[in-house]
Protein backbone atom coordinates (compact mmCIF):
# COMPACT_ATOMS: atom_id res chain seq x y z
CA UNK A 1 0.00 0.00 0.00
CA UNK A 2 3.01 2.54 -0.19
CA UNK A 3 2.57 4.19 3.35
CA UNK A 4 6.16 5.48 3.59
CA UNK A 5 5.21 7.33 0.29
CA UNK A 6 2.32 9.29 1.88
CA UNK A 7 4.15 12.12 2.75
CA UNK A 8 5.57 14.05 -0.80
CA UNK A 9 7.75 16.97 0.36
CA UNK A 10 7.56 18.41 3.15
CA UNK A 11 3.98 18.90 3.86
CA UNK A 12 2.16 17.53 1.03
CA UNK A 13 0.04 14.04 1.97
CA UNK A 14 -0.96 12.33 -1.37
CA UNK A 15 -4.15 10.20 -0.20
CA UNK A 16 -3.64 6.80 -2.71
CA UNK A 17 -6.43 5.24 -1.32
CA UNK A 18 -8.84 7.94 -2.37
CA UNK A 19 -11.34 8.53 0.03
CA UNK A 20 -14.36 9.59 -0.69
CA UNK A 21 -16.73 12.23 -0.20
CA UNK A 22 -20.27 10.07 -0.68
CA UNK A 23 -22.66 13.37 0.85
CA UNK A 24 -22.58 16.66 1.88
CA UNK A 25 -25.17 18.87 3.77
CA UNK A 26 -25.73 22.33 4.06
CA UNK A 27 -27.72 25.12 5.82
CA UNK A 28 -27.40 29.07 5.53
CA UNK A 29 -29.58 31.83 7.06
CA UNK A 30 -31.79 34.45 5.25
CA UNK A 31 -28.94 36.52 4.05
CA UNK A 32 -27.53 33.71 2.07
CA UNK A 33 -31.22 32.47 0.81
CA UNK A 34 -31.26 36.52 -0.77
CA UNK A 35 -28.14 35.49 -2.24
CA UNK A 36 -26.51 33.93 -5.70
CA UNK A 37 -26.61 29.98 -4.78
CA UNK A 38 -29.60 29.11 -2.06
CA UNK A 39 -30.40 26.25 -4.38
CA UNK A 40 -27.11 24.48 -3.40
CA UNK A 41 -28.24 24.93 0.27
CA UNK A 42 -30.26 21.75 1.37
CA UNK A 43 -31.70 24.33 4.11
CA UNK A 44 -32.28 27.96 4.73
CA UNK A 45 -33.16 29.24 7.69
CA UNK A 46 -36.09 32.81 7.70
CA UNK A 47 -34.84 33.80 10.93
CA UNK A 48 -31.52 34.19 12.18
CA UNK A 49 -32.39 33.05 15.68
CA UNK A 50 -33.46 29.51 14.31
CA UNK A 51 -35.94 29.99 16.86
CA UNK A 52 -33.45 29.27 19.68
CA UNK A 53 -32.57 32.21 22.49
CA UNK A 54 -29.44 33.12 21.62
CA UNK A 55 -27.44 33.19 18.59
CA UNK A 56 -24.76 30.67 20.00
CA UNK A 57 -27.56 28.25 20.31
CA UNK A 58 -28.54 28.95 16.80
CA UNK A 59 -25.15 27.93 15.67
CA UNK A 60 -24.83 24.78 16.72
CA UNK A 61 -28.28 23.89 15.11
CA UNK A 62 -26.69 24.80 11.98
CA UNK A 63 -23.93 22.40 12.41
CA UNK A 64 -26.72 19.55 13.82
CA UNK A 65 -29.20 20.19 11.14
CA UNK A 66 -25.63 20.16 8.27
CA UNK A 67 -24.66 16.44 9.74
CA UNK A 68 -28.49 15.53 9.67
CA UNK A 69 -28.55 16.32 6.37
CA UNK A 70 -25.30 14.67 5.21
CA UNK A 71 -26.55 11.71 6.73
CA UNK A 72 -29.58 11.39 5.59
CA UNK A 73 -28.11 11.76 1.99
CA UNK A 74 -25.57 9.53 2.49
CA UNK A 75 -27.89 7.07 3.75
CA UNK A 76 -25.74 6.66 6.82
CA UNK A 77 -27.48 6.67 10.56
CA UNK A 78 -25.84 7.96 13.08
CA UNK A 79 -24.15 5.05 14.19
CA UNK A 80 -22.42 3.93 11.79
CA UNK A 81 -20.36 7.90 11.62
CA UNK A 82 -17.14 6.95 13.77
CA UNK A 83 -15.93 9.99 14.61
CA UNK A 84 -16.71 14.02 13.98
CA UNK A 85 -13.84 16.58 13.52
CA UNK A 86 -15.10 20.62 13.38
CA UNK A 87 -14.92 23.90 14.51
CA UNK A 88 -15.83 27.58 14.15
CA UNK A 89 -15.17 30.91 15.33
CA UNK A 90 -16.70 31.35 18.52
CA UNK A 91 -14.38 31.27 22.01
CA UNK A 92 -14.04 27.34 22.89
CA UNK A 93 -15.51 26.54 19.86
CA UNK A 94 -18.78 25.61 22.09
CA UNK A 95 -20.85 25.64 19.41
CA UNK A 96 -19.15 22.13 17.62
CA UNK A 97 -18.43 20.62 20.70
CA UNK A 98 -22.44 21.67 22.02
CA UNK A 99 -23.23 19.69 18.80
CA UNK A 100 -20.78 16.86 18.76
CA UNK A 101 -22.77 16.63 22.59
CA UNK A 102 -26.12 16.11 21.04
CA UNK A 103 -24.76 13.27 18.35
CA UNK A 104 -22.47 11.80 21.08
CA UNK A 105 -19.82 10.44 18.21
CA UNK A 106 -16.27 10.82 18.96
CA UNK A 107 -15.15 14.20 18.21
CA UNK A 108 -12.21 16.25 17.58
CA UNK A 109 -12.56 20.03 18.07
CA UNK A 110 -10.54 21.91 15.20
CA UNK A 111 -9.83 25.50 15.27
CA UNK A 112 -8.38 27.27 11.96
CA UNK A 113 -10.45 30.25 12.30
CA UNK A 114 -11.88 30.15 8.66
CA UNK A 115 -9.64 27.08 7.63
CA UNK A 116 -11.07 25.05 9.46
CA UNK A 117 -12.89 23.21 6.58
CA UNK A 118 -9.89 22.29 5.14
CA UNK A 119 -8.32 21.60 8.11
CA UNK A 120 -11.42 19.55 8.63
CA UNK A 121 -10.95 17.78 4.91
CA UNK A 122 -7.48 16.62 5.74
CA UNK A 123 -7.51 15.29 8.45
CA UNK A 124 -10.67 13.55 7.88
CA UNK A 125 -8.99 12.44 4.57
CA UNK A 126 -5.74 10.88 6.28
CA UNK A 127 -7.23 9.09 9.48
CA UNK A 128 -9.44 7.51 6.33
CA UNK A 129 -6.64 6.76 3.83
CA UNK A 130 -4.56 4.99 6.85
CA UNK A 131 -7.53 3.02 7.99
CA UNK A 132 -8.16 4.97 11.09
CA UNK A 133 -11.59 5.11 10.05
CA UNK A 134 -14.49 3.92 7.63
CA UNK A 135 -16.90 6.89 7.85
CA UNK A 136 -16.65 10.01 9.77
CA UNK A 137 -18.06 13.58 9.07
CA UNK A 138 -16.09 16.64 8.93
CA UNK A 139 -17.34 20.23 8.95
CA UNK A 140 -17.54 24.06 9.70
CA UNK A 141 -19.63 26.70 10.64
CA UNK A 142 -19.94 30.34 11.27
CA UNK A 143 -23.09 32.59 12.49
CA UNK A 144 -22.61 36.29 11.19
CA UNK A 145 -23.99 38.27 14.51
CA UNK A 146 -22.51 35.37 17.16
CA UNK A 147 -19.57 36.00 14.97
CA UNK A 148 -19.51 39.98 15.27
CA UNK A 149 -20.55 40.28 18.66
CA UNK A 150 -17.38 37.96 19.08
CA UNK A 151 -14.81 39.80 17.15
CA UNK A 152 -16.45 43.24 16.52
CA UNK A 153 -19.16 45.48 18.04
CA UNK A 154 -22.67 44.96 18.97
CA UNK A 155 -25.01 43.18 16.06
CA UNK A 156 -26.83 46.70 16.27
CA UNK A 157 -24.07 49.08 16.93
CA UNK A 158 -23.80 51.97 13.94
CA UNK A 159 -20.11 51.56 13.04
CA UNK A 160 -19.16 52.09 9.30
CA UNK A 161 -16.88 49.72 8.13
CA UNK A 162 -14.59 50.39 5.52
CA UNK A 163 -14.78 48.87 1.64
CA UNK A 164 -12.26 46.01 2.89
CA UNK A 165 -14.67 44.46 5.27
CA UNK A 166 -15.99 41.48 4.74
CA UNK A 167 -19.93 40.02 5.74
CA UNK A 168 -19.83 36.77 7.97
CA UNK A 169 -21.81 34.15 6.50
CA UNK A 170 -24.35 32.45 8.40
CA UNK A 171 -24.39 28.33 7.46
CA UNK A 172 -22.33 25.51 8.33
CA UNK A 173 -21.14 22.45 5.89
CA UNK A 174 -20.83 19.34 6.82
CA UNK A 175 -18.73 16.31 4.50
CA UNK A 176 -19.44 12.57 4.72
CA UNK A 177 -16.48 10.64 4.00
CA UNK A 178 -15.85 6.90 3.40
CA UNK A 179 -12.88 4.63 2.72
CA UNK A 180 -15.17 3.60 -0.74
CA UNK A 181 -18.24 4.94 -2.41
CA UNK A 182 -19.46 7.23 -5.05
CA UNK A 183 -18.49 10.91 -5.06
CA UNK A 184 -15.98 12.99 -5.14
CA UNK A 185 -12.77 11.71 -3.89
CA UNK A 186 -9.94 13.25 -1.96
CA UNK A 187 -6.78 13.00 -3.24
CA UNK A 188 -4.08 15.16 -1.75
CA UNK A 189 -3.52 17.87 1.24
CA UNK A 190 -1.08 20.35 2.18
CA UNK A 191 -1.28 22.04 5.24
CA UNK A 192 -0.46 25.47 5.83
CA UNK A 193 2.25 27.44 7.71
CA UNK A 194 1.62 30.74 9.72
CA UNK A 195 2.16 33.14 7.68
CA UNK A 196 2.32 37.39 9.20
CA UNK A 197 3.15 40.00 7.19
CA UNK A 198 2.29 42.57 9.67
CA UNK A 199 -0.75 43.97 8.96
CA UNK A 200 -3.32 44.98 11.52
CA UNK A 201 -6.52 45.92 10.03
CA UNK A 202 -9.26 43.68 11.52
CA UNK A 203 -11.15 45.08 8.65
CA UNK A 204 -8.92 43.59 5.86
CA UNK A 205 -8.94 40.06 6.22
CA UNK A 206 -8.60 39.71 2.67
CA UNK A 207 -5.15 41.49 2.34
CA UNK A 208 -3.54 39.50 5.49
CA UNK A 209 -4.59 36.49 4.22
CA UNK A 210 -3.51 36.19 0.63
CA UNK A 211 0.24 35.62 1.23
CA UNK A 212 -0.66 32.57 3.23
CA UNK A 213 -3.21 31.52 0.43
CA UNK A 214 -0.43 31.85 -1.93
CA UNK A 215 2.56 30.28 0.27
CA UNK A 216 -0.06 26.95 0.25
CA UNK A 217 -0.29 26.90 -3.41
CA UNK A 218 2.93 27.56 -3.91
CA UNK A 219 4.31 24.82 -1.69
CA UNK A 220 1.03 21.96 -2.98
CA UNK A 221 1.98 22.59 -6.91
CA UNK A 222 5.75 21.94 -6.15
CA UNK A 223 5.22 19.01 -3.82
CA UNK A 224 2.69 17.10 -6.26
CA UNK A 225 5.44 17.82 -8.62
CA UNK A 226 2.10 19.48 -10.74
CA UNK A 227 1.08 22.39 -13.26
CA UNK A 228 -1.68 25.07 -11.91
CA UNK A 229 -3.15 23.95 -15.00
CA UNK A 230 -3.89 20.09 -13.49
CA UNK A 231 -6.69 21.70 -11.51
CA UNK A 232 -9.80 23.24 -13.24
CA UNK A 233 -10.38 25.32 -10.17
CA UNK A 234 -8.72 26.26 -7.58
CA UNK A 235 -10.45 28.14 -4.96
CA UNK A 236 -9.55 29.72 -1.88
CA UNK A 237 -11.85 30.05 1.14
CA UNK A 238 -13.21 34.10 1.59
CA UNK A 239 -10.30 36.22 0.60
CA UNK A 240 -13.03 38.30 -1.01
CA UNK A 241 -12.02 40.84 -3.87
CA UNK A 242 -9.07 42.56 -2.33
CA UNK A 243 -7.39 39.34 -1.24
CA UNK A 244 -8.06 37.73 -4.41
CA UNK A 245 -6.38 39.97 -6.71
CA UNK A 246 -3.55 40.22 -4.33
CA UNK A 247 -2.82 36.94 -4.33
CA UNK A 248 -3.83 36.49 -8.16
CA UNK A 249 -1.19 39.18 -8.74
CA UNK A 250 0.95 37.65 -5.81
CA UNK A 251 0.95 34.51 -8.00
CA UNK A 252 1.67 35.78 -11.64
CA UNK A 253 4.87 38.06 -9.90
CA UNK A 254 5.87 34.47 -8.52
CA UNK A 255 5.78 32.75 -12.36
CA UNK A 256 2.65 30.47 -11.24
CA UNK A 257 0.90 30.29 -14.52
CA UNK A 258 -2.44 30.70 -13.18
CA UNK A 259 -5.84 32.51 -15.22
CA UNK A 260 -8.55 34.87 -13.83
CA UNK A 261 -11.36 31.89 -14.36
CA UNK A 262 -9.21 29.30 -13.23
CA UNK A 263 -7.98 31.15 -9.76
CA UNK A 264 -11.95 31.48 -7.81
CA UNK A 265 -13.16 32.50 -4.33
CA UNK A 266 -15.73 30.89 -2.15
CA UNK A 267 -15.80 34.73 -0.63
CA UNK A 268 -17.25 36.00 -3.71
CA UNK A 269 -19.70 33.21 -4.78
CA UNK A 270 -22.11 33.17 -2.16
CA UNK A 271 -23.41 36.41 -2.30
CA UNK A 272 -25.63 38.44 -5.58
CA UNK A 273 -24.21 42.05 -6.34
CA UNK A 274 -26.12 44.74 -4.42
CA UNK A 275 -25.75 43.02 -1.05
CA UNK A 276 -24.39 44.94 1.43
CA UNK A 277 -20.96 42.53 1.88
CA UNK A 278 -18.67 45.39 0.90
CA UNK A 279 -15.34 43.27 -0.16
CA UNK A 280 -16.86 39.72 -0.03
CA UNK A 281 -18.05 36.74 2.22
CA UNK A 282 -16.11 35.56 5.23
CA UNK A 283 -16.28 32.90 8.22
CA UNK A 284 -15.42 29.50 8.85
CA UNK A 285 -18.85 28.60 7.19
CA UNK A 286 -18.00 30.31 4.20
CA UNK A 287 -15.75 28.08 2.02
CA UNK A 288 -17.76 24.98 4.48
CA UNK A 289 -20.93 25.43 2.45
CA UNK A 290 -19.96 26.87 -0.66
CA UNK A 291 -17.05 23.70 -1.57
CA UNK A 292 -19.53 21.28 -0.04
CA UNK A 293 -22.52 22.46 -1.57
CA UNK A 294 -22.03 24.40 -4.95
CA UNK A 295 -18.62 23.66 -5.83
CA UNK A 296 -19.42 19.77 -4.79
CA UNK A 297 -22.74 20.38 -7.09
CA UNK A 298 -21.38 21.96 -9.83
CA UNK A 299 -18.54 19.02 -10.23
CA UNK A 300 -21.31 16.25 -9.75
CA UNK A 301 -22.33 18.01 -12.93
CA UNK A 302 -19.61 17.80 -14.54
CA UNK A 303 -19.03 21.58 -15.54
CA UNK A 304 -15.38 20.51 -13.63
CA UNK A 305 -13.00 17.55 -12.62
CA UNK A 306 -10.20 18.54 -10.29
CA UNK A 307 -10.24 21.53 -7.88
CA UNK A 308 -7.67 22.51 -5.38
CA UNK A 309 -9.38 24.17 -2.46
CA UNK A 310 -7.48 26.68 -0.76
CA UNK A 311 -9.52 27.48 2.69
CA UNK A 312 -7.56 30.57 4.54
CA UNK A 313 -7.87 31.89 8.30
CA UNK A 314 -6.62 34.78 9.84
CA UNK A 315 -5.61 33.78 13.69
CA UNK A 316 -6.64 36.67 15.52
CA UNK A 317 -8.90 37.19 18.43
CA UNK A 318 -9.94 40.67 19.78
CA UNK A 319 -7.60 40.79 22.54
CA UNK A 320 -4.60 40.07 20.40
CA UNK A 321 -5.84 42.69 17.80
CA UNK A 322 -6.18 45.27 21.06
CA UNK A 323 -3.08 44.78 21.90
CA UNK A 324 -1.60 45.90 19.12
CA UNK A 325 0.10 42.75 17.77
CA UNK A 326 -0.31 41.58 13.95
CA UNK A 327 -2.64 38.93 12.23
CA UNK A 328 -0.99 35.47 11.56
CA UNK A 329 -3.12 33.91 8.58
CA UNK A 330 -2.96 30.15 7.30
CA UNK A 331 -4.08 28.48 4.23
CA UNK A 332 -4.75 24.65 4.32
CA UNK A 333 -4.48 23.03 0.60
CA UNK A 334 -7.55 19.83 -0.35
CA UNK A 335 -7.59 18.29 -3.83
CA UNK A 336 -11.13 16.94 -4.79
CA UNK A 337 -11.19 15.18 -7.95
CA UNK A 338 -13.70 12.95 -9.61
CA UNK A 339 -13.11 10.22 -11.33
CA UNK A 340 -9.85 9.15 -9.69
CA UNK A 341 -6.71 11.04 -10.14
CA UNK A 342 -4.77 11.81 -13.39
CA UNK A 343 -1.50 10.59 -13.04
CA UNK B 1 1.76 53.47 8.84
CA UNK B 2 4.14 55.42 10.83
CA UNK B 3 7.91 54.77 10.19
CA UNK B 4 8.43 53.89 13.49
CA UNK B 5 5.89 51.01 13.35
CA UNK B 6 7.60 50.01 9.93
CA UNK B 7 11.13 49.63 11.50
CA UNK B 8 10.32 46.54 13.09
CA UNK B 9 8.98 44.56 9.76
CA UNK B 10 11.31 42.82 7.74
CA UNK B 11 12.15 43.56 4.19
CA UNK B 12 9.78 41.16 2.87
CA UNK B 13 6.76 42.37 5.04
CA UNK B 14 7.38 45.62 3.80
CA UNK B 15 7.67 44.93 0.38
CA UNK B 16 4.20 42.98 0.65
CA UNK B 17 2.28 45.64 2.38
CA UNK B 18 3.43 48.21 -0.05
CA UNK B 19 2.09 45.47 -2.40
CA UNK B 20 -0.92 44.94 -0.67
CA UNK B 21 -1.94 48.64 -0.10
CA UNK B 22 -1.21 49.03 -4.13
CA UNK B 23 -4.56 46.90 -4.19
CA UNK B 24 -6.66 47.57 -0.92
CA UNK B 25 -9.73 49.97 -1.67
CA UNK B 26 -9.61 52.59 0.45
CA UNK B 27 -11.93 54.97 2.62
CA UNK B 28 -13.51 57.27 0.03
CA UNK B 29 -13.31 59.98 2.76
CA UNK B 30 -14.14 62.99 0.93
CA UNK B 31 -17.84 60.93 -0.03
CA UNK B 32 -17.74 59.85 3.67
CA UNK B 33 -17.10 63.45 4.94
CA UNK B 34 -19.60 64.93 2.64
CA UNK B 35 -22.74 61.80 3.84
CA UNK B 36 -21.46 62.59 7.40
CA UNK B 37 -22.01 66.36 7.27
CA UNK B 38 -26.16 65.73 5.60
CA UNK B 39 -27.21 63.13 8.38
CA UNK B 40 -25.72 64.62 11.03
CA UNK B 41 -27.49 68.06 9.96
CA UNK B 42 -30.18 66.21 9.21
CA UNK B 43 -30.37 64.67 13.01
CA UNK B 44 -29.42 68.02 14.37
CA UNK B 45 -32.48 69.84 12.29
CA UNK B 46 -34.93 67.16 14.22
CA UNK B 47 -33.70 67.76 16.90
CA UNK B 48 -33.51 71.30 16.83
CA UNK B 49 -37.46 70.95 15.72
CA UNK B 50 -38.06 69.33 19.16
CA UNK B 51 -36.36 71.44 21.15
CA UNK B 52 -38.23 74.25 19.81
CA UNK B 53 -41.52 72.30 20.19
CA UNK B 54 -40.71 71.86 23.57
CA UNK B 55 -40.49 75.80 23.81
CA UNK B 56 -43.78 77.07 22.39
CA UNK B 57 -45.98 74.34 23.64
CA UNK B 58 -44.80 73.96 27.15
CA UNK B 59 -42.81 75.58 30.04
CA UNK B 60 -39.91 75.61 28.82
CA UNK B 61 -36.53 78.28 27.67
CA UNK B 62 -34.05 77.37 25.54
CA UNK B 63 -31.75 76.53 28.58
CA UNK B 64 -34.11 73.97 30.14
CA UNK B 65 -35.18 72.32 26.84
CA UNK B 66 -32.34 70.56 26.20
CA UNK B 67 -32.64 67.69 28.64
CA UNK B 68 -36.27 66.66 27.57
CA UNK B 69 -34.76 67.18 23.71
CA UNK B 70 -31.71 64.60 24.16
CA UNK B 71 -34.33 62.07 26.22
CA UNK B 72 -36.51 62.47 23.12
CA UNK B 73 -33.63 61.88 20.72
CA UNK B 74 -32.50 58.92 22.69
CA UNK B 75 -35.78 57.09 22.50
CA UNK B 76 -35.78 57.18 18.89
CA UNK B 77 -32.28 56.38 18.77
CA UNK B 78 -33.56 53.38 20.58
CA UNK B 79 -36.32 52.54 18.60
CA UNK B 80 -33.99 52.74 15.48
CA UNK B 81 -31.47 50.86 17.51
CA UNK B 82 -34.24 47.66 18.17
CA UNK B 83 -35.75 48.04 14.87
CA UNK B 84 -31.93 47.25 13.37
CA UNK B 85 -32.24 50.80 11.10
CA UNK B 86 -29.76 52.44 13.15
CA UNK B 87 -26.60 50.02 12.28
CA UNK B 88 -27.39 50.34 8.48
CA UNK B 89 -28.23 54.41 8.71
CA UNK B 90 -24.72 54.42 10.21
CA UNK B 91 -23.45 52.54 7.24
CA UNK B 92 -24.38 55.24 5.15
CA UNK B 93 -23.64 57.87 7.53
CA UNK B 94 -20.27 57.37 9.38
CA UNK B 95 -19.61 60.25 12.14
CA UNK B 96 -22.83 61.96 11.09
CA UNK B 97 -24.92 59.71 12.70
CA UNK B 98 -22.14 58.58 15.56
CA UNK B 99 -21.08 61.98 17.03
CA UNK B 100 -24.61 62.85 17.68
CA UNK B 101 -26.46 62.03 21.26
CA UNK B 102 -27.96 59.47 19.01
CA UNK B 103 -25.04 57.73 18.15
CA UNK B 104 -23.90 57.69 21.85
CA UNK B 105 -27.86 56.19 22.44
CA UNK B 106 -27.14 53.38 20.01
CA UNK B 107 -23.42 52.04 21.58
CA UNK B 108 -25.37 51.79 25.28
CA UNK B 109 -28.52 50.05 23.53
CA UNK B 110 -27.09 48.30 21.40
CA UNK B 111 -24.11 46.59 23.40
CA UNK B 112 -27.18 45.93 25.90
CA UNK B 113 -29.69 43.95 23.38
CA UNK B 114 -26.65 42.21 22.34
CA UNK B 115 -25.79 40.83 25.56
CA UNK B 116 -29.71 40.01 27.00
CA UNK B 117 -28.94 36.40 26.54
CA UNK B 118 -26.58 36.26 29.62
CA UNK B 119 -28.74 37.56 31.39
CA UNK B 120 -29.69 40.78 32.71
CA UNK B 121 -27.29 41.40 35.28
CA UNK B 122 -23.93 40.09 34.23
CA UNK B 123 -25.14 40.53 30.69
CA UNK B 124 -27.11 43.42 30.73
CA UNK B 125 -25.59 45.57 33.34
CA UNK B 126 -22.05 44.46 32.99
CA UNK B 127 -21.65 45.29 28.65
CA UNK B 128 -24.48 48.18 28.83
CA UNK B 129 -21.61 50.66 28.97
CA UNK B 130 -19.07 48.18 27.16
CA UNK B 131 -18.19 50.89 23.99
CA UNK B 132 -19.79 54.26 26.01
CA UNK B 133 -17.69 53.77 29.08
CA UNK B 134 -14.90 55.40 27.54
CA UNK B 135 -17.00 58.03 25.87
CA UNK B 136 -17.96 59.09 29.57
CA UNK B 137 -15.06 58.14 31.68
CA UNK B 138 -12.78 60.61 28.90
CA UNK B 139 -16.08 62.78 29.20
CA UNK B 140 -16.06 63.17 32.82
CA UNK B 141 -12.14 63.44 32.51
CA UNK B 142 -11.97 66.03 30.10
CA UNK B 143 -14.76 68.03 32.23
CA UNK B 144 -12.60 67.88 34.88
CA UNK B 145 -9.76 69.51 33.37
CA UNK B 146 -11.77 72.04 31.57
CA UNK B 147 -13.56 73.22 35.20
CA UNK B 148 -9.60 73.25 36.61
CA UNK B 149 -8.18 75.48 34.35
CA UNK B 150 -11.61 77.76 34.44
CA UNK B 151 -11.06 77.60 37.94
CA UNK B 152 -7.56 78.82 38.14
CA UNK B 153 -8.29 81.41 35.15
CA UNK B 154 -11.28 82.70 36.72
CA UNK B 155 -10.64 82.35 40.68
CA UNK B 156 -7.40 83.53 40.83
CA UNK B 157 -5.89 84.35 37.76
CA UNK B 158 -8.66 87.54 37.56
CA UNK B 159 -10.34 87.29 34.34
Amino acid sequence: MGWSMMLSGHRTWLFKNEPVIVSTGTVGGPFEARGKIPEDFDLLHEDIWLRQDSFEKAQKVLIEEACQKAMEKGGVQIEQVQFFLGGDLINQITPTSFAAKTFEVPYLGLFGACSTSMEGLALSAFIINYGGSTCLMTGASSHNAATEKQFRYPTEYGGQKPPTSQWTVTGAGVALLKDKGDGPKVTSATIGRVIDMGLTDPFNMGGAMAPAAVDTIEVHLKERGIDPSYYDLIVTGDLGHIGREVSLDLLKKHGIKITEEQFQDCGLMIYREGQPVLAGASGAGCSASVVYGHLLNRMKNGEFKRMLVVATGALLSPLTFQQKETIPCIAHAVSIEIGGQKT
Amino acid sequence: MSNNKKKNLTPVQQEYQKFQDEREVKRPVIKNCIKAFFVGGVICIIGQAIQTFFIYNFDFTEQTAGNPTVAVMIFISMLLTGFGVYDRLAQFGGAGSAVPVTGFGNAVISAAIEHRTEGFVLGVGGNMFKLAGSVIMFGVFSAFVIAIVKTILVQWGGL
